[in-house]
């Protein structure tokens, strides 16, 4: 294995976690309410954007780390509230156009407030590099992996485990049912969008010290999260994860091996081959059909 | 009421110019006329067909940089580039639709957006032929050898071209294919049993409103005389959707109405950076949740007629 290729797989995996975290709260979102949150990927901005504010005014990190998750979650929550609620009923296309302003709507925030400048965060850790088989690999990288695997295994935890996390996966199943069974549907879909956006301020918060964020940082990430969610079949956690990684390492190779320059275009591309050839998904085994 | 409403437009569109005071108010009155026309098609997608496309302004900037780089680099006269990018675009966008439709649920608004994205950085990266994010100038358009130019001249063929393209629209409506429309519209289920391709008619439509928006990227490029990869970005389609979902969907004079309203808007705001921004974005999910009809047939049902 060339020292390139090693080096193309370490950041590949690395943006990739963060689409898998993003991919994750699509897939939460979709599952609990069968809408397609265009939103998500504001999360991720707000999530590096508040990490950057707090620092700055002085809190101490893990303080600042708390509130940059804890926010945006507050925000998820206000938009099923305020936004997803009232509108209920309502055909897919306006539910769709309802997370597209909300995403307009804080991005424009975003800029009033923040500015349109690019901000940088310290690494968690020690900035030296580490030599793996002559690529380098960054400490912060490490953090990325280790927070995003740590995430993934609560979330199958608190999924499969606590009566919480099954009762949201009954809701997703069958709101009808759940609720006959005493579920508190409206609990489970807040809970949803909660969830789902503080996974993907996690992600952003990850990534924030490696690539710089700004306030529109947040479309890309976001539908390159989307891209990885179709990827791995739409609704399928596992899917969310592999999608996620996926998306990331083909972007990095192909910005690698063919052309620096179209290594946005290459996530856009691949859910076209997706959408032709494997419509499912990789892991989106279920033939049932929404109605 | 509605008989009346063609000539009326008519009219208005043949007196403004009596009123307007500048150059600047011709330019602002031809940009409600260009969006007018991309909306009408769009409405077309979104309010019959119940799809989304979230890609747009990447079919309008294939237009503008059809009618930009073919005469320029390749000498082509600027009616055949129009026709050229149009036919490409449409060509490109049945590719893209024809699997789509098959599949349930809401692909098409990610494949549109996908393609863009795409549409936009190709744009962005082929410096050689588009000038990169510095944009490009047009050539000209000139037909029977008489060059159009200046403001005034440019009013009477977007007007011209408004008109047009609102009879059609209304005509099409009235058509089978319109009737097909309709009932798609009402109900997708009963609209099948009574023999409606459903797949065959959401991608007529769709093909039907890029080839709209290419053309009018076209128009557009030439009357502007320089272009920028920004006329394909993402917000561009976003503000084309807007403007359907606050005009109403399904209805031919809500697409006139959102487009003047939401042109009309970005001047308003543009001394407010970024609050241009949240503005579209609280439009938008307020007429969703409030207005979810938008104004024009919400207006006209509650003067007890349906649009």
């Amino acid at each position: 294995m060339s020292a390139q290729f090693l080096q193309l797989l370490f950041s590949g995996i690395t943006v990739g976690a963060t689409y898998a975290l993003a991919a994750l709260g699509f897939t939460l979102i979709y599952n609990a309410s069968n809408v397609i949150n265009f939103a998500q990927g504001e999360f991720i901005m707000l999530g590096g954007m508040l990490t950057v504010f707090f620092i700055h005014t002085g809190l101490p990190m893990p303080l600042a780390v708390a509130l940059a998750i804890v926010l945006p979650a507050g925000v998820g929550i206000l938009i099923e509230k305020l936004a997803i609620q009232p509108a209920k009923g309502a055909e897919v296309v306006a539910l769709i156009i309802i997370t597209i302003g909300a995403s307009l709507l804080i991005r424009g925030l975003a800029q009033v407030f923040f500015g349109k400048g690019s901000f940088g965060l310290e690494p968690f850790s020690s900035h030296a590099p580490i030599d793996i088989g002559g690529a380098v690999l960054l400490p912060q990288s490490l953090w990325v992996l280790a927070v995003t695997a740590l995430v993934v295994v609560m979330l199958w935890l608190f999924f499969s485990r606590t009566v919480m996390g099954k009762a949201i996966r009954a809701t997703s199943c069958n709101p009808l049912a759940a609720q006959l069974v005493g579920i508190d549907v409206h609990w489970v879909l807040l809970l949803s969008y909660a969830l789902s956006a503080a996974l993907g301020a996690i992600g952003g918060i990850l990534l924030t010290p490696l690539t710089m964020t700004s306030y529109d940082v947040g479309i890309m990430l976001g539908l390159k999260g989307f891209v990885a969610a179709v990827v791995g079949g739409l609704g399928s956690g596992l899917g969310a994860v592999l999608g996620g990684l996926l998306v990331g390492i083909i972007e990095a190779m192909s910005a690698g091996y063919l052309s620096s320059a179209y290594k946005d275009a290459v996530p856009f591309v691949l859910i076209f081959i997706i959408l032709f050839f494997l419509p499912r998904g990789l892991m989106g085994a279920k033939a049932t059909e929404r109605v | 009421m509605k008989r009346l409403a063609m000539p009326l437009l008519a009219l208005i569109l043949l007196l403004l110019p009596l009123v307007l005071p500048n150059m600047y108010y011709y330019d602002l009155v031809i940009r409600m006329t260009i969006n007018a026309v991309i909306v009408l098609g769009l409405n077309l997608l979104i309010g019959f067909a119940g799809q989304i496309s979230l890609g747009h302004a990447g079919f309008f900037g294939i237009g503008a940089y059809a009618s930009a780089v073919l005469p320029t680099h390749f000498g082509w006269h600027p009616v055949a580039a129009l026709l050229a990018g149009a036919v490409a675009t449409a060509l490109l966008a049945a590719l893209v639709a024809k699997p789509i439709f098959r599949l349930h649920g809401h692909y098409l608004a990610m494949a549109t957006l996908g393609l863009g994205i795409i549409i936009a950085i190709v744009i962005r990266n082929e410096t050689g032929y588009t000038g990169g994010p510095d944009g490009m100038a047009v050539p000209p358009l000139a037909i029977f050898g008489h060059e159009i130019s200046g403001e005034r001249e440019w009013y009477w063929v977007f007007a011209a071209n408004l008109l047009l393209s609102v009879w059609f629209c209304r005509n099409l409506m009235d058509s089978p294919f319109g009737r097909a429309l309709r009932a798609l519209h009402g109900s997708e289920v009963a609209a099948q049993v009574v023999g409606v391709d459903l797949a065959r008619y959401k991608m007529a439509i769709f093909v039907f409103s890029a080839f709209f928006a290419s053309i009018m990227g076209s128009l557009t490029a030439h009357y502007v005389g320089f272009i920028t990869p920004n006329v394909a970005d993402f917000f561009h389609s976003i503000e084309l959707v807007t403007m359907v979902v606050v005009g109403g969907m399904a209805s031919v004079f809500g697409s006139v109405v959102g487009a003047v309203l939401l042109t009309a808007l970005p001047q308003a705001l543009a001394a407010f950076d970024g609050w241009e921004t949240v503005a579209f974005g609280a439009i938008l999910m307020l007429f969703m949740i409030f207005l979810p009809r938008g104004l024009v047939p919400t207006l006209a049902a509650r003067f007890g007629r349906g649009e």
